[in-house]
Parts: structure tokens; sequence; C-alpha cells
């Protein structure tokens, strides 16, 4: 009975997530700082779960970041978006996922404020019928990407090569999930568990036999901020904000972190650098540093994709004490090479975060 | 009413953010620029409850309105059904739109907002790109990042990127797809707001006697970028 009862609550925390058939939108950040893990995401669809997903070169930034430092106007922003809608409907298509959380933020937040003033939706569609003669159907799914893995995570558990167990111990790794604050914060009803328990990355975690750690500052901000960031002269706010998520994670030893939100991802890895450069602290027992993934590369390792083509070199804090944890075998001559086999001078060596050369 | 809140009200982020405030605090007890700042949002709520002119426009003109780093956080909390971070969104568009952001130290960092991400999307189409993330302006990347960037014509392949190909990650973005978003920047007021801050932050940089053209390097928006006059945080 009490069982029945929760399944009915849980029921109410889940949201709609479709099936087949997606038009993709790129995210600026995770483009740029982890392209391995958006190609990783594509792979999986179309190779492991044999979906049709349709990747647009036409679209263009949703101007999300420059949205939320204030300098793009809430009517711009929308139309931005309604002419991806645009382009989603010429293509024949009525699913979207969304590779950016800010994105999906914005997104929600437009398609909520059009519910509710359809004064706005009008001057959407007559803003983008002027600027560029276009008119778009308002998509029937909208997902974030990490709904879409979750949603199949149980597929890519059967496929799975190695699971997030310690092979040493076989014990369950520990991990630290972070989810964005505009994936469910906002609008709650649009995130898998609401912003109360969102499930997406525990979701993923469990199934493929690890841990979570709950641990105080568990849904504190990575402190990002838009211009708490962007002007050098606000940083502090920033890296503050994610030292104080370290400070309450570390006595729970997670092996490593994992973010929906490339900002977050990004953040978290470079703010471990900053930290150790300024105060000569890490968060691990032995110097390394905390691993922090994108669930693309968490999925990828599950899945057995070679380390260095889902990008985990471009981490500042390396993941090789991973890898090894989890057992999987990796090559460090190719660690560093390019794709046509060259290899440049390796990254200098931080002053006391180690890494594994 | 008055002008302000005239203009506030037209704001749909406003309407939806500004329902009434019972003073409880929750806000600030959740924010992280409150944790961080001298900062109470909950204060900022109070205040544009009175429907004080006054009171407004000192918001407009001072830093506490550009402390907020947007996390949205106060919105799932509020036990009133306020968006403290969603009202602030709108005070910061009208403070923008009335040249008072020129008046404060944090309010005028927009032009430094403007010149990066702002002319990153309408140049080309990203809000950040490889080539925008310079090493020397952004030492807190680290020394990976500094490799990737330098090599980052041929590294960005190896993990399935297209660096300013035609498709995929990191592809340039087409001209028709630019001049398209340039045209949603002017019809639905975009352009106008960037017109706008560089306009109030040119007559500032006079007032302040500092040189301001369209480099990034010059006096006045170097200025904005790195001054920090170290009377906002709490230690
Ligand atoms: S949480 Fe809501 S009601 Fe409480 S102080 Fe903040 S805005 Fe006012
Ligand atoms: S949106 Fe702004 S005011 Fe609200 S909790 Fe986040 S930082 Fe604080």
């Amino acid at each position: 009975m009490k069982t029945e009862g929760k399944k009915r609550v849980w029921e109410d925390y889940q949201k709609e997530i479709a099936e087949d058939h997606y038009y993709f939108q790129r995210s600026c950040i995770r483009q740029n700082f982890f392209p391995g893990s958006e190609t990783a995401f594509l792979k999986i669809l179309t190779g492991e779960l044999g979906r049709d997903i349709m990747d647009d070169p036409h679209h263009t930034t949703c101007t999300g970041i420059g949205y939320h430092a204030d300098i793009v106007p809430f009517d711009t922003t929308m139309t931005v978006v309604a002419r991806h809608f645009a382009l989603m409907t010429e293509n024949g298509y009525e699913n979207m996922i969304i590779s950016c959380v800010t994105s999906f933020g914005i997104y929600t937040e437009i398609l909520e404020t059009w519910k509710h003033f359809p004064e706005v939706l009008a001057r959407a569609r007559r803003y983008l019928k002027k600027a560029t003669g276009r008119e778009f159907n308002i998509p029937k799914n909208v997902t974030h990407a990490s709904d879409i893995i979750y949603k199949f995570k149980d597929q890519i558990a059967a496929k799975a090569k190695y699971r997030l167990i310690n092979q040493q111990t076989g014990e369950p790794l520990k991990v630290v999930e972070h989810i964005g604050c505009h994936y469910s914060k906002m609008f709650p009803s649009w995130g898998v568990g609401g912003a109360e328990f969102p499930y997406v990355l525990q979701g993923m975690v469990e199934s493929w036999g690890g841990e979570v750690i709950d641990y105080p500052e568990r849904r504190h901000c990575c402190g990002f901020g838009f211009r708490q960031y962007i002007v050098r002269a606000n940083r502090g706010y920033s890296v503050a904000n994610s030292k104080k998520k370290f400070e309450s994670m570390k006595p729970y030893k997670p092996d490593f972190v994992v973010c929906n939100c490339p900002g977050c991802t990004m953040f978290m890895d470079k703010w471990q650098y900053t930290i150790s450069e300024m105060e000569g602290k890490t968060y691990d027992e032995y110097g390394f540093g905390i691993p922090v993934l994108t669930y693309e590369e968490m999925a990828g390792l599950v899945l057995g994709y070679d380390p260095w083509e889902l990008g985990l070199q471009m981490h500042q804090v390396q993941s090789e004490p991973l890898l090894d944890k989890m057992g999987i075998p990796y090559d460090p001559a190719e660690k560093y090479k390019t794709a046509s086999g060259k290899t440049f001078r390796l990254p200098a060596e931080p002053t006391s975060l180690k890494v594994c050369v | 009413m008055g002008k302000y809140l005239d203009a506030l009200k037209k704001d749909v982020r406003f309407v939806e953010g500004m329902k009434s405030c019972m003073n409880c605090g929750v806000c600030t007890a959740i924010c992280p620029a409150a944790s961080f700042y001298n900062y109470d949002p909950r204060l900022i709520v109070n205040t544009v409850q009175t429907h004080d002119e006054e009171k407004i426009e000192q918001l407009l003109k001072d830093d506490i309105i550009w402390y907020c780093g947007q996390c949205m956080s106060c919105k799932t909390r509020c036990p009133r059904g306020n968006a403290p971070g969603l009202i602030i969104c709108a005070l910061r568009k009208l403070s923008q739109d009335t040249g008072l952001f020129a008046e404060s130290e944090k309010g005028r960092q927009q032009l430094a907002v403007k010149r990066t991400v702002g002319d990153n999307i309408l140049k080309i189409g990203y809000c950040v790109f490889p080539d925008t993330v310079i090493p020397e302006k952004h030492p807190e990347q680290g020394p990976v990042w500094e490799w990737i960037y330098e090599h980052r014509a041929d590294i960005m392949s190896k993990f399935g990127a297209n660096y300013k190909g035609r498709f995929g990650a990191l592809r340039k973005i087409d001209d028709k797809d630019l001049a398209e978003l340039k045209s949603i920047f002017d019809v639905s007021g975009g352009s106008d707001l960037y017109n706008k801050v560089e306009k109030y932050s040119s007559r500032k940089a006079k007032e302040m006697h500092m040189h301001l053209d369209e480099t990034n390097d010059c006096e006045y928006v170097t200025h904005v970028m790195d001054y920090n006059s170290n009377t906002h945080s709490k230690e």
C-alpha cells in the first residue's frame, strides 16, 4: 500500500520524453569545451539505439548567455528560439532535443510564457515573419539531451562494457551528481523528478552500478552567474560558489562528479585548478582533484568508447585515476595525439594540481 | 503609477515574478549571490513593492541589482510565488533603457558584456567560440585550455568537431543564417539595446575622462572589465 502511494506520487514527477525523430539543438559551451560529448551523444542515439536525429547546421546560438547576462532582451531571445522552431518545422520534425541547460531553461521559460501570455506568442510570430519570412509550429516535445540518455539508460546498461564499480574493491563508485540550476529550478514540471527530486543523473548512475552522494550543498549553484563570470572583476563570485560545493562534498570522497549542464562541467573542472593555484588545495586524497564528467562522457565510458576520443584529456582535472578504478584500458601515447597522428608540445603542468602525463 | 513602474509592468518577467512579498527572506537564504556579496534579494522585492518611484530610481542606479547570478533558485523556493531573479531581469533591462546602469560600478560592466558575448553572438553566431576564449584573458582556464587553444585547428577533429567547417560542432555559421540573426535583433529590440549600452557608456567615459573606442583594449573597456572597488563582498 505504502509503495503504491509512493509510486503514484513519483508519477507526478515524471515528464514525457519522445521515443524517436528528434531535431538537435547544439550548445555553444559544449561544442567549445566538450565537443566529444555531443559526438558521443549522436553516436549513442543513432549507432547504439537506432534513433533518427537531425543535426542542422543552420541553427545558431540561442543567445542564452547574452540573455542571462542581460545584454539580449527577452523579445530577441524569444524570436531566435522561434527561428529554431521554424527550422525544426520546415524539416518535418516535432520533437526537439537541447544540448545546453541554459538553452533548455530558456526554451522552457519561453514556452511557459507563451502558454500564459498568448499576446507574447503572437508577437514572436510577427517578429519572426518580419525578420526572416519564416513561420513555426510549437514542438510537441522538448527535452534536454540528458533526459534522452535517462530514458534509454537501461538499454545502455544492457550494452555496458564497464560499470561504475571500483574493480579493485568491488564497491560502487561514489558519484556527485550536479544538475544545472536551469534544468528544473525555474519550471519544475519540465525536469525528471522536478526541482525537489531531480533524478535525471541519479537514474543513470544507479542503472550503471554507481552510488550517488547526498552532501549538504548538493543543490547549490556551480557559481557561473553569467555576468559574474564574463566580467573579470566579478569572477570571485563564481569560484567562491564552486569552492563552497567542493568543501561540502570532500568528506564523502567522491570518485567523480557528473553534470548535465556544460557550463557547470567546465566551471567545476577549471575552478579546481584555480583553487589549487591560489591556495595549493585539492579535493581528493592524492592531489589530482576530482574528475568532472559530462553525462555523455560517463555513458561513453560505460559503453567502452575510447577515453581520448571522448575528449577526457580536454579537462584540466585528469581522469586516469577514474579509468584505473573502472578497469578501462587506455594508451598514454595516444592521449595528446591529433586525429592525423601529430603530437604537439604537451600542456604545461600546474603548480600543485597533479596531472598524468 | 509612475514612469518606472509603468515600464516594469510592460515586462512580462516582472508580471510573472512580482506577486506580493511577505519579507520572509527565504530567497535570501538560498541565494548564492547573497552568500558572496553584501546582498539581499528580499530587499529588492520589498523596495519595488512600495511602488515608490524615487526608491526604484535609486535601485536602477545602484550596484545592488547587478549582484544576482540568475540561477533562479529563488523562483523555486519563494512561498508566495515571486521570482526575485525575474524582477531583477526587468530592473536591469530598465536600467539599461534609461542609461542609469552607467551610474554604478557593477552596472557599467554591461559594456564589457556587450563587447564580448554580445558582439560574439552577431559576429559569429555563438556566445562563445574557441577563438574568443583567449588564454591571457582567461588564466583560470589553465594549461590544458592553453594547449587546446594553441592547436585548436588540429585538435578539435579528434573529438568529432568540424572547426570552421560547414556542419557539425564548431562549424562556421553561414552568412545567410547570421544575416537572419541580425535581422531578428533589428526587429525585436536587440540591436537597440546594444546601441543604448554603447551610447550611455560613451557618455560616461567622457564624464570619467577615459578613452573609449571600438577596441576592447581601450581604457574604458579595460576599466569596466577589471575594476573592482572591493566594497561588494562579505569578506
Ligand atoms: S521568498 Fe518570496 S515572499 Fe519571501 S522575501 Fe523572498 S520574495 Fe518575499
Ligand atoms: S536568481 Fe539571483 S536573486 Fe535569485 S537566488 Fe539566484 S542569484 Fe539569488
